[in-house]
């Protein structure tokens, strides 16, 4: 890397992040001024405008690409109309040890003064908790779920290729296209039509006046710079940002300032979760690439430096501030974005290049924990590929995670996308699947599966409060078999899911009533085309997903009790049952029984790899196809981001030996320590489920760094990745770090502050981590040299 | 003889020949040598294994054993194996795993049961299956049944062997293996009697009859500071190989203390416990001198 990406680089990772009253203030000033009665949707866009119009514009020296969320790298917005936060939050915000943001005297000022009282009662959140019934409540309480969308927009989604063969004028003439087609005589939604498109209008000329803001900036700077070669750049800037986004992009530049202007739009206009994505980023910038070198305008070092200044622009907007339980599930700086590379081309061709490559060499050299970045890779990619990954991989970065790009496919058309747009999507946030541009696919909660297991062993009840929250499923110590408990596990399933499903309907329609998001709007398929909001429907492809957590703790404890109760009969259901509420006191044998004497997932042993696989049907057939209010479906992925800890703190002593209150496995691993036979006997037991029928799943593997030393152990190590992909895996993802280094690290955070380590589908700081999670991460097994 | 002893299966063994691989360990070795990294691999009965670190003192083993052979002292766990007979009877009372018995019957189908596990990560990498010791040749019908059907089921084989063999059964097992692992530790006969209590000659046979009919070999040299890593052996290894009708790669292992607490475990004594890896400069130097020699050598399987 040179001079000026090094400078831009430490800027970022020095950069404190703090919380920014700028938005705030800009959308209250607006809201209290706006007395219109127009359309929900009118006033969102109108708010954006004031909002792009009205922020600062800020130019860093030595910037290439341009735009910043905030009025300064990582002065990070809020946003009050979805979550306005407390004076208790911002206190939390500023002075908790991980995942802090400064908040300054002047920002709780405006909040107390102004953004509090004006958005109490207001704002969505609030709107969301008074909708909810009791049962809802309770479940959530409880920990049997967590809600998505309660402080966070739903976004997640990604872009394709449409940016870069249209431009905002383009997008502009389709919207009127689609407002001349609306059929006034026939068409009972023409006029909810008439004001989506309209606001989509507006959205478009917003990013436009915020672009020629830049461009003016950018001028005004050159100008009075003295510096001739920073001149040259600050012309070319304010020539690239007068360009796009209102027009197509006409080479490399462009069409990555272009994008970034659009990503900083979709992060501004709310406060989308997995904040916003390119995707396909080596196929798309490829034409661009390509023809800079043909017509001797781009180098290869040009095109790396302005990747590597992109880059630094992701690293600048963490994640938006979360509270309470969304803190919870998803404690990180990290939004999520998630670069993909490789994979198949529209027609079904590899999907590599030349700028493949260089895309790799980037995230190796910027090691950033933002953007995350993956490698999609299909049996049509060559090895040389995978082996660029791995090569970043075992520097121990965490690094690009590896995805079935083959499986992905079949996934996607399972779910009933036609073949171009399957090969067209791919993963991002951690590991769930879309089709990218043309998809609203929203993840609305992580759910516990061991926490209903533990409500099934106690008939309904949950014993951490004593409360009764689930059905009656009958006395566990009365089932006559294994079957009839796994039955009553299935009914009290269905029950909670219900729940969730019944919550999330609820939930969509106020998205789509008080928040529509007209800029998003213009950017997925089919909104312009049938004139719908994003949150209402608009997409061509509307897919929700329940996240399952714990499919290997749920595994374990259902097999133990499998084994010692039913089959063996070593142990009664009540001397088990007696054990558990005493969390293992004076039950000491009966724990070691649980964990060293039980067959456990992970194994490839079919015992426990059975059991495994009726829970992933129970919990399919517990989701999948039901129907959500924007016209599309359910499905299931599994996966926990940081929710396993959390999720684990409210679950009693389990019958896999687990003690009270420790977190649950992660993704579809296996129990931290169970898996004892390495990890060709892990990736065997985790393919026994059938990938192919959820939205994704996350696998965790740690291995020491001399399992990856040398050539031919690189060579294995593609050979494990590809046999796994072979049995239909979906998604594999390398921690390579001794565990010593991770102890020492825990004990003098001061030396480690850059170990980066892969936590759930990211990256993240171990020294950021908090201690239950480290712990966690050192108990993942490693599968050392043998 | 479908039936033999094995001390372990280990699948993702990624050193023990091409590609990945499962590695099938069958008990007992004719040789004994001092600082044997496997030495639970040696008797061709059974062993009991403590390992002191599962240990939390509580006594079931004590209870458990019928000879009265366990007892207990203030810091540990102590077995008085002149009274043991490997009953097992404290293993499956000691839920901690802590003892284990080293060495189990199990049938040619038994083994392949497991092999076969891994059958799709073998096609994918041109790996296959290692069979390791102790020596297996000293199982030998066992080992050609298991042989044999890895053949059956179109399993690349490699053989991990001292070659201390008869060469009639030497020459029988060949005829299913793809890929041997050739240990060779001294050159010099009395040497090698004195290190590993046999005698270097039918290792030295068994290797030539290979080269003769262009067996694929890969030598293994196990580099013991203060044993074998004289100018004097390594030389006249350097010259047995270079005098070989086919030049045989090299992979000089050097010495490594992860056996040293398996003695303990074993409550045997580790001759030299003391005893520290070759330092990078030695190894290279030993690589130089047999690369002089016009061989291929390897260290640790990378080259050099």
């Amino acid at each position: 890397m040179n001079e000026r990406v090094k400078r831009l680089r430490q800027c970022s990772l020095d950069a404190k992040p703090t919380v920014s009253s700028e938005r705030a203030e800009l959308i209250t000033e607006f809201y209290e001024s706006d007395h219109e009665t127009s359309s929900a949707a009118i006033r969102r866009a109108r708010a954006f405008k004031h909002l792009m119009e009205n922020k600062a514009v800020c130019i860093q020296d030595g910037e290439l690409i341009v735009g910043e969320r905030g009025p300064t790298a990582k002065a990070t917005p809020t946003y009050p109309e979805v979550c306005c936060h407390s004076l208790q939050d911002l206190e939390i915000l500023d002075s908790r040890e991980k995942v802090w943001f400064a908040v300054d005297q002047r920002t709780r000022e405006l909040f107390h003064q102004r953004f509090i009282p004006f958005w109490k009662g207001k704002s969505l959140r609030e709107l969301i908790f008074a909708n909810m019934t009791d049962e809802w409540k309770d479940a959530y309480e409880a920990g049997i779920f967590t809600e998505f969308m309660e402080q966070r927009a739903p976004g997640h989604t990604v872009l394709d290729d449409k940016i870069y063969r249209k431009g905002f004028l383009d997008f502009k003439a389709d919207i009127q296209e689609s407002l001349s087609r609306l059929d006034w005589l026939n068409d009972p939604e023409a006029l909810e039509k008439r004001e989506q498109l309209e606001a989509m209008d507006t959205c478009c000329d917003a990013l436009i006046a915020f672009a020629n803001r830049y461009a003016a900036k950018a001028r005004e700077l050159a100008e009075r710079t003295s510096d001739t070669g920073r001149k040259a750049e600050l012309e070319r800037i304010g020539e690239v940002c007068e360009r796009v986004p209102a027009h197509a992009p006409r080479d490399f530049w462009e069409a990555l300032q272009y994008y970034w202007f659009v990503h900083v739009g979709v992060i501004s206009e709310l406060n989308t979760w997995d904040a916003f994505n390119p995707g396909h980023l080596d196929r798309h910038l490829y034409p661009f690439y390509r023809k800079g070198l043909d017509e001797g305008t781009l180098t290869d070092e040009g095109a790396r430096e302005l990747l590597q200044c992109l880059w630094v622009k992701f690293n600048n907007q963490p994640a938006p501030p979360k509270v309470g339980v969304t803190a919870e599930e998803s404690n990180t700086y990290t939004d999520f974005a998630q670069i993909n590379t490789g994979g198949v081309m529209e027609d079904g061709s590899d999907g590599v290049n030349e700028l493949t490559y260089i895309l790799l060499d980037v995230i190796e050299e910027m090691r950033l924990v933002q953007p995350s970045s993956s490698v999609q890779l299909s049996k049509k990619n060559p090895d040389r590929f995978l082996r660029r990954a791995a090569k970043i991989i075992r520097t121990g970065f965490g690094q690009p995670s590896i995805f079935n790009a083959d499986l992905i496919v079949q996934e996607l058309i399972r779910q009933g996308k036609n073949v171009e747009d399957a090969r067209n999507g791919g993963s991002s946030g951690c590991v769930e699947v879309g089709a990218f541009g043309k998809e609203n696919y929203n993840l609305t909660g992580y759910f516990n599966m061991p926490k209903v297991f533990e409500i099934t062993l106690n008939n309904g009840v949950d014993p951490r409060t004593g409360k009764k929250i689930g059905i009656e499923t009958g006395d566990p110590t009365r089932f006559g078999s294994f079957e009839a408990l796994l039955d009553a596990y299935r009914r009290q399933l269905g029950h909670f899911i219900d729940i969730k499903h019944r919550g999330n309907n609820v939930i969509e329609k106020l998205w789509a009533t008080h928040i529509p998001t007209p800029f998003l709007s213009v950017l997925i398929d089919d909104c312009i085309a049938d004139g719908k909001d994003y949150h209402a429907g608009g997409a061509r492809y509307n897919t929700s997903y329940i996240q399952g957590v714990g499919l290997g703790t749920l595994t374990d404890c259902a097999t133990a009790i499998k084994h010692h109760v039913f089959d063996e009969q070593t142990i009664g259901m009540s001397e088990l049952l007696d054990g558990l509420s005493h969390d293992f006191e004076d039950h000491d044998k009966l724990q070691k029984v649980l964990l060293n004497r039980t067959p456990k997932f992970g194994n490839d042993d079919e015992y426990p790899d059975s059991v495994m696989r009726e829970l992933f049907e129970a919990y399919f057939e517990a989701v999948d196809g039901r129907s959500n209010t924007r016209g599309g479906n359910y499905h299931i992925n599994l996966l926990p981001t940081t929710c396993h800890i959390y999720f684990g703190s409210v679950v009693g002593a389990t019958p896999d030996g687990r003690k009270a209150w420790q977190p649950l496995s992660e993704g579809v691993s296996p129990v931290q320590g169970a898996d004892r036979h390495g990890p060709t006997a892990v990736l065997k037991s985790v393919a026994k489920m059938d990938h192919a029928r959820t939205g994704g799943t996350l696998l965790n593997q740690k291995l020491a760094p001399g399992l990856m030393d040398g050539e031919e152990a690189l060579d294995k190590f593609v050979h494990l990745v590809r046999s796994y992909f072979r049995l239909d895996g979906h998604h594999i993802q390398f921690n390579v770090v001794d565990v010593e280094m991770l102890r020492a690290a825990q004990e003098d955070p001061d030396k480690y502050r850059d170990l980066i380590v892969r936590v759930a589908g990211y990256s993240d700081y171990f020294c950021d981590l908090g201690k239950a999670l480290q712990d966690e991460i050192i108990a993942r097994t490693e599968h050392g040299d043998f | 003889m479908s039936a033999g002893t094995i001390f372990d299966i280990k699948k993702f063994a990624i050193h023990d020949g091409p590609g990945v691989r499962t590695t099938v360990f069958l008990k007992g070795c004719p040789m004994g040598c001092w600082l044997c990294h496997n030495p639970e691999s040696q008797a061709f009965s059974s062993d009991l294994l403590l390992r002191h670190g599962r240990c939390d003192m509580c006594g079931d083993c004590v209870e458990a054993c019928p000879l009265d052979a366990i007892s207990l002292n203030e810091k540990s766990v102590h077995i008085d194996r002149s009274r043991c007979d490997l009953c097992g009877a404290c293993v499956d009372a000691c839920l901690l795993d802590a003892l284990e018995i080293a060495g189990r019957t199990a049938t040619v189908a038994e083994v392949m049961e497991e092999v076969e596990k891994d059958a799709v990560f073998y096609e994918q990498s041109g790996g296959g299956v290692t069979f390791s010791g102790g020596e297996p040749l000293s199982q030998p019908d066992f080992l050609f049944g298991l042989l044999r059907a890895c053949k059956e089921r179109g399993f690349d084989t490699a053989l991990d062997t001292c070659g201390h063999a008869e060469p009639e059964v030497f020459r029988k097992v060949a005829e299913h293996v793809d890929m041997f692992l050739y240990d060779l530790k001294l050159v010099d006969d009395s040497r090698h009697l004195q290190f590993t209590g046999a005698s270097s000659e039918p290792i030295h046979t068994n290797l030539r009859w290979l080269a003769d009919i262009g067996a694929e070999v890969l030598i293994r040299f196990p580099l013991l500071p203060g044993i074998n890593d004289d100018d004097e052996n390594i030389e006249a290894l350097g010259r047995l190989l270079s005098c070989l009708p086919v030049r045989y790669p090299v992979d000089v292992l050097p010495y490594h203390r992860m056996g040293v607490d398996k003695y303990e475990r074993l409550g045997r004594e580790h001759k030299i416990p003391e005893l520290q890896p070759p330092s990078e400069e030695d190894i290279l130097s030993v690589a130089s001198t047999l690369k002089d020699y016009g061989l291929h050598v390897k260290v640790k399987g990378e080259e050099v």
